[in-house]
């Protein structure tokens, strides 16, 4: 069961990523980013790291997704994306370094062996209980620096959106549209 | 049984595919898109090693990678945002008056 619940997940999510990675369209890559994510919490289930799928569904799924579908509002996100590509150099040179990076992501299970585990799963704590355990000790302090972040991120999202709200290009007529660039290039 | 390897191999397969979105994408808001699938592939990679390996320090790594990419979201969009009204395009390629 957790055999063909794996490779189900697995196959879905690699076709679903590489939907939102090919696709034209914005509106198609971003639900089919977002069917992606739920199907990936289940993978987070079946590792019983419980607590991460749902912070996974809730943050992802619930927060980023629902950020980004509103930002559609300010875009122009209904056509197709035009693109041109040229092959280059630099494609080159980050090939082989994703060829050095999946050898080494292979070969790191090899060398945790004999590592002992920091803060092995507790007897009888489920997994939330076990995480909240570990996170509010051994963890304190970086959970306060990311809240911290988080807030300046929240400031800085409102500051940047949230800037000349009051006029807004699209609901502009022409003529207000040139008055309005016009000073903006002052 | 679904080993350790098993899930390193989709974490490389869904970062390869990340990447291969951050370089051939010319359009902003994609490739933020593959950033996100980056994030979610790391992620999956702690979060495997974490339960095979017995120890919660992997999940913990991932929370603060969700932390992180939520912000990241955040201040970005806001960005993308005031680009998008500036310029009205959303194209790399019309952003170049950086080059000498």
């Amino acid at each position: 069961m957790e055999t063909f619940a794996f490779y189900f997940l697995a196959i879905s999510i690699t076709i679903l990523f590489t939907i939102t990675v090919w696709s034209k369209n914005i509106l198609n890559a971003m639900t089919a980013l977002a069917a992606g994510m739920i199907l990936i919490s289940g993978l987070f289930f079946i590792l019983r790291a419980d607590f991460l799928g749902v912070v996974q569904l809730i943050v992802y799924v619930g927060a980023v997704m629902a950020l980004y579908a509103f930002g559609m509002m300010f875009f122009d996100a209904t056509g197709t994306v035009k693109e041109k590509n040229r092959p280059n150099f630099t494609v080159l040179l980050l090939g082989v370094l994703t060829a050095v990076l999946l050898v080494g992501i292979f070969t790191a299970p090899t060398l945790i062996n004999g590592v002992p585990s920091f803060y092995p799963e507790m007897a009888g704590a489920t997994n939330p209980q076990a995480v909240g355990l570990v996170l509010f000790t051994k963890y304190l302090v970086p959970f306060e620096v990311a809240a911290i972040m988080l807030l300046v991120a929240m400031i800085a999202g409102i500051i940047l959106a949230g800037k000349k709200m009051d006029n807004s290009i699209s609901r502009m007529s022409e003529e207000e549209l040139k008055a309005q660039l016009e000073k903006d290039s002052k | 049984m679904i080993g350790l390897g098993h899930y390193l191999i989709l974490a490389s397969i869904l970062f390869a595919i990340g990447l291969v979105g951050v370089i051939r994408r010319k359009n902003l808001l994609m490739l933020f898109f593959a950033t996100e699938i980056m994030l979610n592939a790391a992620n999956v990679a702690f979060a495997a090693i974490s339960s095979y390996h017995n120890d919660l320090t992997g999940q913990m790594f991932a929370f603060f990678i969700v932390a992180v990419a939520a912000s990241e979201v955040a201040v970005g969009l806001g960005l993308l945002i005031l680009l998008y009204k500036k310029y009205g395009s959303l194209d790399l390629d019309d952003y170049t008056m950086l080059k000498g």
